[in-house]
């Protein structure tokens, strides 16, 4: 049950999901990530402030694009994580391979 | 209960005696009458067993029509006809013999006359009550309850006529005028209902009406003889007693002529209007068919033949095609009396006048072309009509429709050829869940076998230290997760520990817990430093592993000798910790990633090794994401602080019961048997 809305702001794009990303909505995020990427954009802010909970294939959506993102100097940012959701970000060590940042002004400025 | 059997042949057997006892005493009151001596029967003894006949045959047919099983109205006029037949043979075998006699003296007996008279009354009267039935049995087709209170009303009354021919009941003779107007009056009203004629096709209706044309011929004859016979008769012997004033004969001839003159010309005028009639019964047939293929016919192509000759049939089309589009190909046609290649001539031209989308993809109507067709000089039709066959919203193709005159389709047939291409279209969506739910079957069979292998694959003995003891418990959820623990003996004093989560689940995750399970036992004997080991095993994984597919692992070396533990963590949930000492527990904070989630040489770079001295009474608990996700009633996780307090307050216990504890306190906070995720926990304790 993941409800996932996108929208252009400026030159970037903003990429909203709301609800719970689990096993069989996973499929959701990762559509909506490949659509937005093969749009040819270049820089993507992920808004998780609704995220209410992401399961290890939600990360696993997330995973899959790392070395895409790095290949083609894509930048994308999550920001707006709750406390739960950062957690399970942590404890995989996608933190540390992902840009996560606290809210929208500062995924803005490290978009710049 | 007496069987209709016995009841058909003591019927039978009652009529023929009365019949012979009313012919007996008749000719012999006759006789006695002609020469002056008293036959010692009384005038009204013949009434009688006339009466008694009647109401015997009544039953006999009653019996013999009314509850044979056939409702096929040809049938039961076919049985008036037969009835009908043999009895006017009958009649015209002692009419021949009479004739031949010429005017011999036994012709001008009177007993011999009055003998063929009452051999004709009883002729009419078994053809007159079995045709009764019958026509019964028609008025009644689709009866209603006011109908039916009608009709026994009829029955009584004429039933009452027959008494009163018998018991003398006086000034009854002044009421039978007005008693037989009121039969006959309810005899042509009960003659209005004609329901059956509709169901009849065109064949039937024709069959039917020279059933009642010759049924009513021979009703005419039978009335002619007996009533021409009975004048003559009468002339002849005054004492003779005529049957012709009984109200109930009289009453049942009218009724059936009546009703046979109606049916006659209600089934004439039914008969241009017939074809309406059958054509929208084969409408409903082939709806019918097509509603039902699914059940019958296991394949798609089969709904889309139905579809095919339900449509050209229904509407008379000269050529008909569907076309199923295939996005990786050219469209499938199904066609009737057209070629492919025709169809590409006809579907050129008419995309040629820039009548966008209507034989192709994602047009929303129907509609009728035939101005553009008209154009088309080497197309042998001229009228076209196509709709699109959607299935779950989505357009799989289109169902044309050809003419070889202009205008040649109706708003009608435009109609029902809609719901015709509907109707298919749930057919061809039933089918296609119904495939669907044996797949599902089939994925649960294939979701056990993978359940087995994956049990299968955790240790059923632990290897242990001297100083330590060791517990583990897991439990699968419905779906095949993918938890695994294991242990391996590195030498005497040193133990490798793993324990492992696969992402996703399914026989994928049972899979790739099965890979990890090579790894561990191929890497542990190499005797690898702890972050050496998660760097090999990554470097394996990265080539079987899909692409976002990881496993987060823990994997710990307990060194009994230097009583220390060092251990890695890729991503895998954080220790649990309990110091005897201090007297808390802790998670250990240590740095990690993922298994897979980075597929090169950099992976080391996000490894860091934990070590640390135990002492007795320190606890170790290691568990997977399935325990502190656990959810309660109300969406809350068990979480991080509940297990640390949870081990906080059972340090004391040994592992067993420490473990029992986890397991019911689990059970207890999600307030229910059935789990989302696998619980796995391991649980080890120094002594």
């Amino acid at each position: 049950m993941v409800d996932i809305i996108r929208t252009q702001e400026g030159e970037y794009e903003v990429i909203k999901i709301i609800g719970e990303v689990d096993a069989s909505s996973s499929i959701e995020l990762d559509n909506a990530i490949s659509e937005a990427v093969s749009g040819g954009g270049k820089k993507f802010l992920v808004d998780c402030t609704s995220l209410d909970y992401i399961s290890s294939a939600g990360l696993g959506v997330f995973m899959s694009y790392i070395e895409e993102f790095k290949k083609q100097d894509i930048h994308l940012i999550l920001f707006g994580l709750n406390k739960k959701v950062a957690n399970v970000f942590e404890i995989l060590g996608l933190d540390q391979l992902l840009n996560i940042e606290e809210n929208k002004e500062e995924a803005q400025a490290k978009l710049g | 209960m007496i069987s209709s059997k016995a009841i058909i042949r003591l019927t039978s057997l009652i009529s023929i005696i009365s019949w012979v006892a009313m012919v007996f005493t008749e000719l012999s009151i006759v006789f006695s009458d002609k020469n002056n001596l008293d036959s010692g029967f009384g005038n009204e003894i013949p009434k009688v067993a006339l009466s008694v006949f009647i109401l015997s045959l009544f039953v006999f047919f009653k019996y013999r029509i009314e509850k044979a099983e056939s409702v096929n109205f040809v049938d039961l006029l076919w049985k008036v006809f037969v009835t009908g037949l043999i009895t006017t043979i009958v009649s015209l075998i002692f009419r021949l013999f009479l004739t031949l006699l010429g005017n011999t003296k036994l012709s001008e007996n009177v007993l011999f006359l009055e003998f063929i008279y009452l051999i004709n009354l009883g002729l009419i009267a078994s053809f007159l009550i079995s045709t009764f039935i019958v026509w019964k049995r028609l008025i009644l087709y689709q009866k209603s309850k006011f109908l039916l209170t009608v009709w026994q009303i009829f029955e009584y009354a004429l039933l009452i006529s027959l008494l009163a021919a018998v018991l003398p009941i006086p000034g009854l003779v002044e009421m039978e005028k007005f008693y037989m107007a009121f039969l006959i009056l309810l005899g042509i009203f009960l003659s209005a209902n004609m329901k059956w004629v509709a169901y009849l096709n065109f064949k039937q209706k024709w069959k039917s009406i020279l059933l009642i044309l010759l049924a009513m011929f021979y009703l005419g004859y039978f009335v002619f003889t007996v009533f021409s016979l009975s004048e003559d008769l009468s002339r002849i012997s005054p004492q003779f007693l005529s049957f012709t004033s009984n109200t109930f004969l009289v009453s049942l001839i009218c009724f059936i002529f009546i009703y046979s003159l109606f049916s006659l010309l209600v089934i004439l005028f039914n008969l241009p209007t017939s074809s309406v009639f059958e054509q929208k019964l084969e409408e409903v047939v082939n709806f019918q068919r097509l509603s039902q293929s699914i059940q019958t016919e296991q394949s798609e192509e089969r709904v889309y033949e139905i579809l095919l000759e339900s449509a050209t049939s229904t509407v008379f089309a000269d050529a008909t095609w569907i076309e199923i589009f295939n996005s990786n190909g050219p469209s499938k046609f199904y066609t009737h009396k057209i070629s492919v290649n025709e169809i590409q001539n006809i579907k050129s031209h008419i995309n040629s006048h820039k009548v966008s989308g209507i034989l192709e993809p994602s047009s929303d109507r129907s509609r009728n072309l035939n101005k553009y067709l008209s154009t088309l000089r080497s197309s042998r039709f001229r009228s076209i009509l196509a709709f699109p066959i959607y299935v779950k919203n989505e357009q799989v193709g289109t169902l044309a429709l050809l003419k070889d005159v202009s205008d040649g389709f109706n708003k009608e047939m435009s109609k029902i050829i809609d719901t015709f291409t509907n109707q298919a279209g749930i057919s061809i969506e039933n089918f296609r869940l119904l495939s669907e739910a044996l797949e599902n079957e089939r994925y649960k069979e294939e979701l056990k076998i993978a359940k087995r292998v994956q049990s299968s694959l955790l240790p059923k003995v632990l290897d242990h230290g001297v100083d330590y003891d060791l517990i583990a418990f897991s439990e699968a959820a419905d779906e095949v997760g993918g938890d695994y623990y294991d242990t391996f003996r590195i030498n005497k004093n040193k133990i490798a520990l793993i324990i492992s989560d696969v992402s996703g689940k399914g026989t994928s995750a049972a899979f790739h817990m099965s890979q990890m399970k090579g790894i561990f036992h191929s890497f542990a004997q190499l005797d690898l430093p702890p972050k050496e080991f998660l760097v090999r095993a990554n470097t394996a994984l990265s080539r079987c592993l899909d692409k976002a597919s990881f496993i987060t692992t823990s994997y710990f070396v307990i060194d009994s000798e230097s009583k220390r533990v060092e251990f890695t963590r890729a991503g895998h949930c954080p220790t649990l910790y309990y110091d005897s000492e201090t007297k808390k527990a802790s998670y250990f904070q240590n740095k990690g990633l993922g298994l897979g989630i980075i597929r090169n040489e950099e992976f080391g770079n996000y490894i860091q090794t934990n070590c640390f001295g135990y002492k007795k009474n320190d606890i170790i608990v290691l568990y997977t994401d399935g325990i502190t996700e656990a959810k309660d009633e109300k969406g809350e996780e068990f979480g991080y602080d509940r297990l640390k307090e949870f081990i906080e307050k059972v340090r004391d216990k040994d592992i067993l019961s420490i473990q029992e504890d986890l397991i019911s306190e689990l059970y207890e906070f999600t307030g229910s048997k059935a789990i989302d995720d696998d619980y796995t926990t391991l649980i080890i304790k120094f002594t």
